[in-house]
Formats: C-alpha cells, structure tokens, sequence
C-alpha cells in the first residue's frame, strides 16, 4: 500500500506565451507508514507535485495510484481514495471562513459524513494536536488570531480530517523556533503512534535529516534523487547543484574527515555522528 | 484551471505593431473603427480584410490566437448572419415554410459577419500587442485634456492599472482557495442551487477578506510612497512618438485615402 505516481507531467498555462512546463515525467512512491521528506529548490514543483497527491491537479499525462486505485477516474472507489489523502498547504491560512475557530475545524468532518460527537471529539483532538486551548479559542473568530494561530487553526482543519496520509507543505515556515519544534515533535508522535503516513516539504535539511525514512530531491520538476537520507546525502555534488544544502551535521563530519580523522561520514542524524566522532578520536588514541 | 485566463491576452513580442506608441495605437484603432463602418463597398471589405491580414502577419502572433479572440462572441455573429439572412427581401433562393432565403440576404449577412469579425480582430491586436500597463497610461494621456473640465482621468486610469494588476492575483487566490476547500472535502459545484451556493461560501469568504486586506496594505504603500493623486506626478516610463509611429500614420492616412477614393468611384 502506498501512493504511487507514474510518469506524471503537468504544464502551468499550457499554450499560452506563459507556458511553464512544472514537473517533467515525475515517478515516485510514498510508502504507507514511512516519512518521507520532499526538498527542492525554490520552483522545483514541489507543491505542484502534492497537489497531484489527493488529484487537485490532474496529470497531463501520467496515473497517481493510491492504494493501488486509480485516483484519476470518476468512479466512487477514486474518490475515496482521494480522501485518505489530507493535504495541508504551503500557508494555509487563507482556508479559514467559518465564524468560529471550531466551526472552521469541523467543515472537514463535516463534509466527510461525520456525526456531531465525532465531530465533536475530532475538534477537540485537532486543536489538542496544534496546542490551541480548545476551551479559550474554540469560539472565536479565526480572523482574531495571530499569523502563527491562524497556521496552527488551518493545519488543526486538515488533522480534523484524520487523513491516512498527511501531506505537509512547509508547515513550520514563518512559526517561532518552539511552535516549529513543537508541531515537529507532534507529527511524529502522530506517525509513531497512529502509523499514519507523512509526507513532508521543507527547505530544513537538518529537519528532513533527523525525522525522514525516505528523501526525495526535485530538480526543475524532475526527481533527482530518492533514496533512504544516507544514501541520498552521500551525492553531495547532486544536492549542491540542485540549489541545496547538506545538513549541519554532514558538514561537521566532512570538515573532520578532510581535517585527518579517520571516521565514517556518512551518518546524519545527531546521535549517530556524536557516537562516530567518538569512535574515531578512540581509534586515534585522542580520548 | 482558473488562472489560465490571461486577462488583457497580451502576447510579448517585438514587432512592429509592439513597437508603436500604445497612443497612436488607439488613435489610428479609433479611425480604422469608424471606417469599417463608413466604407460599404464591397471592394473596400477586400482592401479592409486584406490589410487585417497583412497587420496579423506583421504582429508576428500565432494565428490560431487572433482568430481565437472571436470565440466569445462567435454567437452574436452568427446570429446577425441568420438574423439577415432570412429578413433581407430580394431574391429568393430556398423558401421554408414563411422563411425566405434571398441572395441579398446571404450578402449582407455575410458582410455584416464580416465587419463584426475584422472589428474584433483588429481591437485584439491592440490589446495582444499592448501590455496593460502601456494601455491604461495611453488612455490617461488620451483622456488628459479633459483634466481641465474636471474629468478624474488620472484616477481612472490608476484603478484600471490596479484592477489590471489584481485581477490575476485574485484568480490565483481564487484557485488556491478552492483547492485548499476541496482538500478539506467540499463538492464545490455539486449540488442544487441552495447546496452551491452555500458551497461558494468557504470561497467567498477567505477571498473577500484577502481582497479588503490587499487594498489596505496597497493604499498603506502607496501613501508611504507619497502618492497624492495625478498633479505634479512624473513618469518612469515617458511615452514617446518615434519614426515607426509616423510612418505608420503615414500609410494609414494613405489607407483611408484608398478607401475613401474607391468609394467615390465606385459610386
Ligand atoms: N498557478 C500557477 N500558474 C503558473 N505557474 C505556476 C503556478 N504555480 C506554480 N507555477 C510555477 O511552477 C513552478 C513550480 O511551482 P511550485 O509552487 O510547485 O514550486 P515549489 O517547489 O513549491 O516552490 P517553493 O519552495 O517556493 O514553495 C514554478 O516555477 C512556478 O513559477
Ligand atoms: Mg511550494
């Protein structure tokens, strides 16, 4: 099980002076209960890619598979495939509407079928997950918050929907460093506890690093690279020339091995890289 | 997708027609306008039809895109043809039941079609070969000795450029909010009436509240700005007449000239 995109094309403003040709024979596979990080350059496409995720856009050519349906097709199977898959957008803020913070959180529910206590209790458990006090804000009016509590409100309104897939479009940009490591933190607790599966834009390759099963590199609306984070890291020439940085740790460790300590510098996550370092200074007889 | 409409269709290029002051432009539009309904001979249709021809070719535009611009009124043309077809006495060809089908008619349907299609197509090359912004400060110019009468023409023209501006940014904002809806599950444009139209809320709402707070921070930066209406305000982008526009009006003066013999001689 997973969401599967096969050769997908798709061109902004096709046949007009402005034609934009945004991801170019893009195939790629999320796999049902991993994480995986999507990074790319500015205007690689990466939100152009999710949108096909949940079939707000449709391919000009190509098949998105979710859970081995066809998500493109008008039957009622498709279209229930298309609602295991939540996206929360890049700035979401703009999907607010409703007179109230938990009226606008239950529009998803709402539109799902759901009954008024589970309605109700998945409220609640939204505006728990993004850190709004239900008991202080669930009246009021959304346009009353600030940046920051609309991004929390908007995501709260996707979580609502308890997708099966959570697609997250740079959710963190432009929070403070706690909320960001909060609603970080929270996700994966989601993904641990729940099994759901994320999928994650961001430009954060530190985060992406230390939270990621699986990263995909966009290049000019093609895939570059995908792959488990070690071996994707390790083309450091790839990820440099599509517009990228390494992460902080994967510069540490290669400043050490080109300063003549002799480690393995192909971890990436924090742990690991303190524990080679260490290993090595031993090895040196250093410590 | 919404925000493929291209609003004002203007075509970037370097020919000619792109070249020319956007004043003259409308100027010589103008006259062109008035001719195609002054002259009635059907040699003059030739010479008329003709040179639409040769301005589309000069404009370097695809073709496909010119006669495209016909397609939303194509309805109205083709009503006017039948409309004369069946009401033109003369010369009947087929009879149908009270309807007569005459020579005449079919000509004059036919060249009245033909007006409606060279107006449309000569209006469009203006607007593809102009950008919006070139258009709305030509108009301004054009409109500017009635500034003494107390015509607003520098506010008009500046909400034209805004509403040119914006336009497109609101169809984005449109598109993604209704994406961001149906991704939280709502059949937008299913449904009875009562059901659509309270589908459009979730859309309407967000965009109005966008809009408000657009033309808030756009007043807020235009004031930052110094902005105090038209007087004593200077242009970045001076409009100026070069050689091609009077040549241009050179051969257009020579145009009308044609036009305007043919019709006395033929009569
Ligand atoms: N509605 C649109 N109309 C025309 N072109 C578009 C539209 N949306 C995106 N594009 C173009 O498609 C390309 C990919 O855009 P996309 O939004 O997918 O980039 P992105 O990878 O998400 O970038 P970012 O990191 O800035 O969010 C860009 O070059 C952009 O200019
Ligand atoms: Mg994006």
């Amino acid at each position: 099980m997973s969401i599967q995109l096969k050769n997908i094309s798709y061109t902004y403003m096709a046949k007009t002076p402005y034609e934009h040709l945004a991801l170019d024979d893009v195939s790629l596979t999320i796999p049902e209960g991993k994480i995986t990080a999507i990074a790319g350059h500015t205007g690689s496409g990466k939100s152009t890619l999710i949108q096909h995720f949940n079939g707000l856009l449709k391919p000009d050519s190509g098949t998105v598979l979710v859970d081995d349906v066809d998500i493109g097709t008008k039957s009622t199977a498709a279209k229930q495939a298309r609602r295991k898959v939540g996206v929360a957008f890049q700035y979401p803020e703009y999907q607010l509407f409703e007179e109230t913070i938990a009226l606008d959180i239950a529009f998803g529910p709402k539109n799902m079928g759901c009954t008024p206590e589970e309605i109700q209790d998945r409220v609640k458990y939204a505006m728990e997950f993004v850190n709004l006090d239900y008991d202080k804000y669930a009246e009021r009016s959304p346009f009353q918050l600030s940046g920051g509590q609309k991004r929390r409100a908007a995501i709260a309104g996707i979580l609502a929907l308890k997708p099966k897939y959570l697609v997250l479009d740079e959710p963190t940009a432009g929070l403070d460093p706690s909320g960001r490591q909060y609603l970080m933190e929270r996700f994966m607790r989601l993904h641990r506890e729940e099994g759901t599966t994320i999928v994650l834009i961001s430009h954060n390759m530190d985060n992406i690093a230390s939270y990621a099963d699986n990263v995909v590199i966009l290049s000019k609306g093609k895939v570059l690279l995908q792959d488990t984070p070690e071996e994707v890291f390790r083309n450091e020439e790839a990820i440099k020339a599509a517009g990228l940085d390494l992460p902080e740790i994967k510069v540490i460790l290669n400043e050490l091995v080109s300063a003549g300590l002799d480690i393995d510098n192909r971890s990436y996550t924090m742990n690991k890289a303190v524990a080679e370092i260490l290993e090595g200074l031993r090895r040196q007889g250093r410590c | 997708m919404l925000t493929d409409i291209t609003l004002g269709q203007y075509f970037p290029g370097n020919s000619p027609l792109h070249q020319m002051d956007a004043r003259v432009k409308i100027v010589l539009l103008f006259f062109y306008i008035i001719s195609i309904f002054l002259f009635d001979e059907n040699l003059n249709y030739a010479i008329m039809t003709a040179s639409a021809v040769l301005l589309i070719c000069l404009s370097r535009l695809p073709v496909i895109m010119v006669l495209k611009s016909i397609k939303p009124l194509w309805w109205i043309i083709l009503f006017s043809f039948f409309m004369h077809i069946f009401s033109t006495p003369g010369e009947a060809l087929v009879k149908v039941w009270i309807f007569e089908i005459t020579r005449e008619g079919i000509l004059r349907g036919f060249i009245i079609s033909l007006r409606l299609v060279l107006l449309i197509m000569i209006s469009s090359l203006l607007m593809f070969t102009t950008s919006p912004l070139k258009l709305t400060d030509a108009l301004e110019s054009l409109m500017s000795p009635l500034k003494g009468v107390g015509f607003p023409a520098h506010e008009l023209a500046m909400m034209m450029t805004i509403a040119m501006r914006f336009i497109p940014t609101l169809l984005e904002e449109t598109d993604k909010i209704i994406k961001a809806q149906q991704s939280r599950g709502s059949d937008i444009g299913d449904g009875n009436v009562i059901q659509r139209t309270k589908g459009m809320l979730p859309v309407l709402v967000p965009l109005f509240i966008s809009a408000f707070r657009r033309a808030d921070e756009l007043s807020v930066a235009m004031e930052a700005r110094c902005y105090r209406g038209g007087a004593g305000r200077s242009r970045m982008k001076q409009q100026r007449v070069h050689k091609i526009d009077y040549i241009a009006t050179v051969v257009f003066i020579i145009f009308i000239g044609v036009l305007a013999v043919v019709q006395v001689m033929v009569k």
